[in-house]
């Protein structure tokens, strides 16, 4: 394994044998010569992946994808059938909080045995004994049985252990959504500090803000296969559409687009003003003309976007601002959207559109997209600005 | 499972904290507290001592002088290989939240199990010092040798439990066969009756049951000479190699098979 290396996952495969029926009796041990038949139920097949030591890697899925049995792998709690794993150094599996919590002992007796549990020595446990009561902000309660906490404080405290124990890699098992939002804010904290001491964290969670926000990869598993593996807004993306669309499969790289969406779009179309290509200069008006056929009548948002060949965004503008709560009524609709070509810097881009729920975590309604199969209009800034470069245009003005 | 890794601080921080807590809760909700754990090998004690003595008349020419001591010995030996044992038998399973949610060496609930069935032993070896002090039993320079039958003692009961709990996690009607075994063994091992009582070639199979002969051994190095050991039935040092060497590879063979199943026990369980 390369030096760099935190986590190195080569040609995994799981599978757990699920007996035609359970034989735990001696009578039918015993008179039952025959082989027992099993029904192989893969759970895992042939996963390849590394994760760099420091990287904070997250990994998606829907529930049953596998991501769990990946999990307890890593941990160290599954034995793999084929291939192999490697983990450099010490790990800390977070996949339950408070493990071994027992509810007729009292905080403090706990803390030492879930301690003891994650690998701390006593002495160790006793050295973080204040700091740990100190962030699970427990200090009265200490001395009282567990079984008396409420789920909120019993969480607190096993998180406030956890985060004690020293190793260098840690998995996480979507215990962020715990506790109220004040303690949520410390968890981040938390999270953010282990990311800057540089330890490697693989972070399992539905939360795409999450994922995007703390991950520098990630990895999206669907059916014990990897489905796809890069930027977190790429997984975050892809799991999104594989979300919206329940028992769609991916075949390939490409997304399938939403069945039967409640607004189905049909057509985005680009022209410029008095042009018939579709190379702009700095001073033209792109105009995008939006299409869409609404099905059943539901608030959304229409999100356009222009992405580099490359396949990173670049820029976006959507409905929200100008149309405020947008709520079409069903039949066919196209709406136009005029912005100055200027803004973009040199280059080819792809319009794509996107309709989301105005939900606070927005949902994919429809989207098209090179992604998910649908061609959607090439454009070109064909001039460079001389007086301006870098990634976007800045607008500013300079003063003696 | 290396020496070395049972004598690294965090894996001894967690048999010390596993067993601590195992006392905590055993003794927490009741009014008499550790009491109970001198209580239990006590009351069966007398139970046995006022059967056997004055109804079966079991000792009536005194050939073991100092029965008290003697048969209180036997007493609490066979509380302590039944406490591991069938603690130990539940080691793993009946801790399956560790076992399911995280990596932990697995023989530390097994040795866990054991060391907390050996701390009431000492407890009760205490309760023994009074006997033999009250009773007035003669010490000699052999009750030196006591602690390394206590080792043998561990090593049986420690051996069995990794075999028992690694077997209780796939068959799980190894609780009831464990169950007769023990009560078989109780009448098979020589604690309530004498030795002297069984005839020759019957003592000399019953002899090279391990647990027989660490109790007539502990009996004869701390109580009375006047104890049949095995090296006494046999005639030869035989009598004590054969046992010794049943305990060796009863621990060989179950700490091989522990280790072999261990890494499946998170998905058997």
């Amino acid at each position: 394994m390369d030096e760099d290396l935190a986590i190195s996952v080569k040609h995994l495969s799981k599978s757990f044998k699920l007996p035609h029926e359970k034989k735990s009796s001696l009578k039918e041990h015993v008179l039952n010569f025959r082989k027992q038949t099993f029904e192989e139920f893969k759970v895992l097949k042939d996963i390849n992946f590394e994760i760099k030591k420091g990287e904070f890697f997250g990994i998606v899925g829907r529930n049953g994808s596998g991501k769990s049995t990946m999990l307890k792998i890593l941990g160290g709690i599954y034995q793999p059938n084929k291939g192999e794993v490697k983990v450099s150094g010490t790990l800390t599996p977070f996949i339950e909080l408070g493990i071994g919590f027992n509810p007729e002992l009292t905080g403090r007796e706990n803390v030492f045995l879930n301690g003891a549990i994650l690998g701390l020595t006593r002495k160790e446990v006793t050295r973080k004994y204040d700091e740990i009561v100190e962030f699970a902000e427990l200090d009265r309660f200490m001395d009282q049985k567990l079984k008396n906490y409420s789920s909120g404080m019993q969480v607190r405290l096993a998180f406030a252990i956890a985060i004690q124990a020293h190793n260098n890699v840690l998995l996480i098992d979507e215990v962020l959504a715990v506790g109220d939002s004040n303690f949520q804010r410390k968890c981040f904290k938390v999270f953010r500090e282990i990311k800057e001491s540089g330890k490697t964290v693989v972070f399992v969670t539905h939360d795409m803000g999450a994922i995007q926000e703390y991950c520098d990869r990630a990895m999206m598993i669907q059916d014990g296969e990897i489905v796809a593996i890069g930027s977190p807004r790429k997984i975050a993306l892809r799991y999104e559409a594989a979300n919206s669309s329940v028992g769609a499969s991916v075949v390939g790289e490409v997304i399938p687009r939403p069945a039967d969406p409640a607004l189905k779009l049909t057509n985005v179309q680009v022209s410029a003003p008095d042009k018939k290509t579709k190379h702009f200069s700095l001073d033209d008006d792109i105009v995008v003309d939006v299409s869409f056929e609404v099905r059943r009548e539901a608030p959304a948002q229409i999100n356009l976007f222009f992405m580099r060949t490359d396949g990173v965004q670049s820029a976006g503008i959507n409905t929200t601002n100008d149309l405020k709560k947008f709520a079409p009524k069903k039949g066919k609709h196209t709406i136009q959207c005029c912005l100055r070509a200027g803004q973009l810097v040199k280059g080819e881009y792809n319009v794509n559109v996107a309709a989301y729920t105005t939900d606070e975590v927005p949902d994919l309604i429809d989207i098209m997209d090179e992604n998910y199969g649908t061609k959607t209009p090439l454009i070109s800034v064909i001039e460079r600005s001389a007086y301006q470069d870098g990634e976007f245009y800045i607008q500013g003005k300079w003063s003696v | 499972m290396k020496i070395s890794n049972i004598l690294r601080p965090s894996n001894r921080s967690l048999i010390r904290e596993l067993v601590a807590s195992d006392f905590k809760l055993r003794y927490q909700n009741s009014v008499l507290g550790y009491v109970w754990s001198l209580l239990r090998p006590l009351l069966l004690f007398g139970t046995l001592y006022v059967v056997f003595v004055y109804v079966f008349k079991i000792n009536k020419d005194n050939t073991i002088p100092n029965f008290p001591s003697y048969l209180l010995l036997g007493v609490i030996v066979w509380t302590f290989f039944t406490e591991a044992t069938m603690s130990g038998l539940n080691a793993i399973t009946g801790r399956s939240d560790l076992v399911k949610k995280v990596s932990i060496p697995k023989y530390t609930m097994v040795v866990s199990t054991t060391v907390s069935a050996f701390v009431n032993f000492t407890l009760n070896l205490l309760v023994l010092a009074i006997f033999i002090v009250v009773g007035r039993v003669d010490i000699r320079a052999s009750a030196l040798l006591f602690p390394f039958l206590v080792v043998e003692l561990l090593m049986f009961s420690m051996g069995l439990s990794f075999l028992l709990s690694a077997l209780f996690v796939k068959f799980r009607y190894m609780s009831y066969i464990w169950e007769v075994t023990l009560q078989m063994l109780f009448y098979a091992t020589p604690i309530l009756y004498l030795m002297q009582m069984v005839p020759h070639n019957l003592a000399k199979i019953m002899s090279l049951n391990p647990l027989a002969q660490i109790i007539q051994d502990m009996r004869a190095v701390l109580i009375t000479p006047e104890t049949l050991t095995t090296k006494e039935v046999f005639a030869s040092q035989v009598g004590r190699i054969v046992p010794a060497l049943i305990v060796v590879v009863v621990l060989v063979f179950s700490v091989w098979y522990f280790k072999r199943s261990a890494s499946s026990f998170a998905e058997d369980l």
